[in-house]
């Protein structure tokens, strides 16, 4: 286990590098004007991100307002008779509703439920692997679909919650099992 | 249906904020939290007033998230410039085309999203977010190039999409960071679970998302569209 954790820490420190190496050696040998062609790309970088605004800032009201209100404690109320039956814990509950809405919003969830039940606990163990198994899939679409102005997302969201439940839900199958 | 979504979420939270403020103000817990303090602060004490606030604040969040984007794009986008110039992105596509023209049925062989593809879910593999996104959002312009309705998801976007949000992370570095800060014993035991549970999440998005493709082309096939 260690020495996994050790291949993979210097596997994420060096890889940045090593692509940025592989690239621009790649460029200089194929006779790409690298310098110019940095800037060609580089330029659309300010685009896509004046392009994303007016998405984000539709999905970042929304989840804050609903987060403002309390809504994900009503929701967890709707959803509690569920929790029973997959041996989840209750308080875990609020955890997986605002894990796909708001990634600062699951860490102070996550990192309050370590706190108060201990980290090592198994609340805090079932939230910090929920945190770890997906993503936040609402910033996700409107994100990737606003930087190329797409408005209709067709299937998108549902199938990205449907698979992020499946996620959460396998969580606390493991946790349970592995605990 | 992210009308729909949005929609209920803002509804909701604006009805429910209210239905809480008459009933505390009957419960007259208000006027108590209120009068703890000294004064009456409406924007802080109610919690329409709180939405508001929330609405109005996370609006300047999203500028600034965008904009923080901006230098991080920039620099990745360069890179992959020079890569697709050079042909690496090409040799990267046609390496994985075993599994991504399996995936991604309608794209070309060695075309440029295919190898922005493979580099953001490997960035999302290493834990590398600063990468990923950028490489991510370079992906979708060039499968937007391939799409035929521009205003209107391609069924390869969504496909690389629900891949991304399930994303399978070897280094769960955020979660294992905040373990340790809080003196868990150990930090990273979190991580075969997590990895686990995203195969779990990315194998059911997948299905999910070619089941539907499956019926939709049928349709399509059978009205002759």
């Amino acid at each position: 286990m260690e020495t996994i954790k050790l291949i993979i820490d210097w596997l994420s420190l060096l890889a940045i590098p090593f692509i940025i190496f592989a690239f621009l050696a790649y460029g200089g040998f194929k006779k790409v004007r690298v310098y110019e062609k940095f800037v060609e790309g580089a330029k659309e970088g300010f685009e896509v991100g004046v392009r994303i605004i007016p998405y984000l800032v539709a999905m970042l009201v929304a989840i804050a307002m609903f987060r403002a209100s309390g809504g994900i404690a009503l929701i967890s109320k709707l959803f509690a008779p569920l929790t029973n039956l997959i041996n989840m814990p209750a308080e875990v509950l609020p955890m997986a509703i605002m894990r796909p809405l708001s990634g600062s919003g699951s860490i102070g969830i996550m990192t309050e439920l370590m706190k108060t039940h201990g980290v090592d606990s198994l609340i805090g163990f079932m939230s910090s692997t929920m945190f770890g198994s997906t993503e936040t899939t609402f910033y996700v679409v409107a994100v990737y679909f606003g930087a190329v102005n797409i408005r209709n997302s067709r299937y998108a969201l549902p199938v990205g919650l449907l698979a992020d439940a499946a996620g959460l839900t396998t969580a606390v199958f493991i946790c349970n099992l592995f605990y | 249906m992210l009308n729909y979504i949005w929609l209920g979420m803002i509804m909701i939270s604006l009805l429910f904020a209210a239905g809480s403020d008459i009933y505390d103000h009957f419960s007259e817990k208000q006027v108590t939290a209120a009068e703890s303090r000294g004064q009456v602060n409406l924007n802080k004490d109610t919690k329409i007033g709180q939405v508001t606030s929330a609405a109005i604040e996370a609006a300047g969040t999203a500028v600034q998230i965008a904009i923080g984007l901006i230098g991080v794009m920039a620099l990745w986008l360069g890179l992959m410039k020079i890569a697709e110039e050079s042909g690496f992105i090409k040799i990267l596509a046609r390496a994985v085309k075993p599994v991504t023209r399996r995936l991604f049925p309608k794209i070309p062989d060695d075309h440029p999203a295919v190898g922005a593809m493979i580099m953001n879910i490997a960035a999302n593999m290493l834990g590398l977010s600063n990468a990923a996104t950028p490489l991510g959002l370079k992906a979708m312009e060039e499968l937007q190039k391939i799409n035929p309705e521009k205003e209107t998801a391609s069924d390869d976007m969504i496909t690389f999409l629900v891949i991304n949000t399930s994303a399978i992370t070897i280094v769960p570095a955020t979660a294992i960071a905040i373990r340790a800060s809080l003196g868990s014993a150990n930090p990273q035991q979190i991580v075969v679970p997590a990895i686990i549970s995203a195969t779990v999440a990315t194998i059911v998005g997948v299905t999910a998302v070619k089941t539907i493709q499956h019926f939709m082309n049928r349709r399509k096939a059978a009205t002759g569209r």
